[in-house]
């Protein structure tokens, strides 16, 4: 691999007037790809965006759920009870200080806590953008109590045309037997970065289904990550990213066993095409004493163009013994062979390249919680058919 | 070297002296063949005789490389055209092995691979609606279950429902020349009922089929105008249906003498001219 030019700290931190004010805000520089997890991402495009909060719309006064109608089992916790379970996810997960999480804090996010419990059904979260440009920031924290259930989608998107970075921070607390399936539809354009950390926490017996998509934005990087505490609880991660022109995408997942019997089960998906460049880090800690561990990591990317770029890297820590550890990483061209039969069948090349790729994504986007449905996910990632 | 059944009949098919390689492998050694509306043509041979490459050079697969020769279709140069061409006027290939296409439903891509035919045809497209009452109908031809137009393209079909899908896009495609490759292979003597059935079906005065088989069992059901027994790149023999028959009596040991003896005759041959 050739080594990648080297972002100057100067140049990324003070030196950098543009830049200058993004550290200020998240009171730490910018990280550079002299560090590992962001050696191939890098945040310098975030010169491009204007000094400014753009503050997500509010529905009344500055909070912009306000007039959110949640269903019945979830609750708003406002005050101390809120500000109490804050932030135990993100240090749990050790990225509390990872700087788009710096940043988020120090953007002024708005803030929602909610609590599940029992049976909640499927809730869609607005995250609504005034147009200025700038940075928007949410924070958003869920607990949910044992043996709740929860379906939850978000669909942060930028304003038409209007440079900003959104910050998404959201954390997660499963207890006991609670499951949660999230999914987080992220539609872009070419002058918006998106910076999303999903931090979990996950108790015994509870499941997690996190379905992270996006596609058509400048940069984007989703950071899942998950810590099952006691083990023996069943996480799902699906991630889909589709990179065109100079975009580029970027996932670092990162999953630990605190406890033996936990179950992984990881699909990252990524099509690239144009120039664009698509990035995948999957870390998977499984440490002593997290025996009988049951993790399967796959990614497969679509390269559709030759100046696309792709990484991928699994990144297994294993050192309990008795586990099962699969990881796997293909790149490929759509197949020949399937090209060749669609076009047998009087379908031209491009529409049938177009069927391809819709089949590629289907398998992640069939994932999505319902309410997707209505966004009609394979038509924003992939444009009509 | 074929021979003519139908005289008067017009020509749909004429393959000369076709030469063919993939990967600069020569494959093919000079395939001729001439087909006429009505017919039905069998090529046999073993494995690694030519036959699949055949069906795949005839519908324009990109892997093949045509050296030398020449097919006409109706008149028209076919190896001038595009896969999606081939098959929008009138050349349909039944695969070997139909491509599983996870994602993409059945009842879509049979709709857009029949509008691109009707289009070509000058015919009306059909909508969804339109189109689930033709496939509707023409499911009857391969007795098949309509649950299958729901599914994504061949995902989790067994052997036999992936050939009755083939047959259901030559049902719905109306070809003027169909290829069936081994449509045969694989399949249990109820499918191979039901998939025979549906060929003889949708075989007509006006169009002609191609079958590439291993095994006479196939012709016990579709009667075959003319046989042809393939061996290193090119017909050796043709005949009538008894040419199979023969084929399953004794094999194809003498395809290696005659072979040997037509390499006598190559290598021979400059030592006369010496």
């Amino acid at each position: 691999m050739v080594a990648a030019p080297v972002v100057t700290a100067a140049a990324a931190g003070s030196g950098a007037p543009a830049l200058a004010w993004l550290a200020e805000l998240a009171g730490a520089p910018l990280p550079t790809r002299r560090q590992e997890d962001w050696r191939f991402t890098d945040l310098t495009a975030l010169a491009a965006i204007p000094v400014g909060v753009a503050a997500p719309a509010a529905g009344r006064a500055l909070d912009p759920w306000a007039e959110l109608n949640l269903p019945a089992g979830v609750t708003r916790l406002t005050g101390t009870a809120a500000e109490a379970q804050l932030g135990t996810a993100l240090a749990a997960s050790g990225c509390d200080q990872h700087w788009p999480v710096l940043l988020n804090g120090g953007a002024r996010p708005a803030l929602l806590v909610l609590k599940v419990e029992g049976d909640a059904g499927s809730l869609e979260l607005p995250l609504p953008v005034s147009a200025g440009e700038g940075v928007a920031a949410w924070r958003l924290l869920l607990v949910l109590e044992p043996g709740a259930r929860l379906e939850l989608l978000q669909v942060p998107a930028p304003a038409p045309g209007q440079r900003q970075l959104l910050s998404l921070v959201s954390e997660v607390v499963l207890g006991e037997g609670a499951r949660l399936q999230l999914g987080c539809l992220a539609q872009g354009h070419n002058h918006a970065a998106l910076l999303h950390h999903l931090a979990v926490r996950q108790a015994s017996a509870s499941e997690l289904q996190a379905t992270l998509v996006s596609s058509g934005w400048g940069l984007a990087r989703h950071e899942p990550r998950v810590v099952q505490e006691q083990g023996a609880a069943r996480t799902r991660l699906l991630g889909l990213q589709r990179v065109d022109g100079r975009q580029l995408a970027d996932t670092h997942s990162f999953v630990r066993f605190d406890g033996p019997d936990g179950e992984l089960d990881q699909l990252h998906k990524a099509v690239a095409d144009g120039s664009g460049r698509s990035v995948f880090n999957g870390a998977v800690q499984v440490p002593r004493l997290a025996q009988r561990t049951n993790a399967a990591q796959l990614s497969r990317t679509l390269l559709l163009s030759d100046r696309a770029r792709i990484d991928t890297k699994p990144e297994l820590e294993i050192v309990a013994d008795d586990v099962k550890c699969a990881h796997g990483a293909t790149v490929s061209q759509l197949q020949s062979e399937e090209l060749f039969y669609l076009r047998s069948r009087g379908i031209d090349a491009t529409t049938a390249a177009g069927l391809l790729q819709r089949a590629f994504c289907h398998e992640v986007l069939r994932e999505l919680p319902a309410a997707a449905h209505r966004h009609d996910p394979m038509t924003a990632l992939l444009g009509a058919a | 070297m074929s021979a003519v059944i139908r005289p008067d009949a017009p020509v749909l098919l004429e393959i000369r002296d076709l030469h063919a390689s993939v990967e600069n492998q020569p494959i093919l050694k000079g395939v001729n063949l001439t087909i006429r509306a009505g017919e039905i043509h069998a090529v046999m041979g073993r494995n690694g005789s030519g036959k699949s490459t055949l069906s795949k050079v005839l519908a324009g697969h990109p892997a093949y490389t045509v050296t030398a020769g020449s097919v006409f279709y109706r008149g028209e140069n076919l190896l001038d055209l595009d896969p999606e061409q081939r098959s929008r006027i009138g050349l349909f290939l039944g695969f070997q092995y139909p491509v599983e296409i996870p994602g993409v439903s059945n009842l879509e891509f049979l709709r857009v691979a029949t509008n691109a035919r009707r289009k070509e045809r000058g015919d009306e497209e059909l909508d969804t609606f339109a189109f689930e009452d033709v496939v509707r109908e023409r499911l009857s031809v391969v007795q098949m279950d309509p649950a299958f137009l729901d599914r994504s393209v061949n995902e989790g079909f067994s052997g036999g429902e992936k050939k009755r899908n083939e047959i259901l896009q030559m049902a719905l495609l109306e070809p003027v020349v169909a290829i069936l490759d081994e449509t045969d292979s694989g399949l249990d003597i109820d499918a191979l009922r039901i998939v025979a059935g549906g060929v003889n079906q949708l075989s007509s005065p006006d169009n002609a089929t191609l079958l590439i088989t291993h095994y006479q069992r196939l012709l016990d059901l579709i009667t075959p105008d003319a046989v042809h027994v393939m061996a290193a790149g090119r017909i050796l023999r043709s005949g009538g249906k008894e040419l199979a028959l023969e084929l399953e009596r004794s094999g194809y040991d003498w395809v290696d003498a005659e072979l040997a003896r037509l390499d006598g005759e190559a290598e021979r041959q400059p030592l006369e001219v010496a």
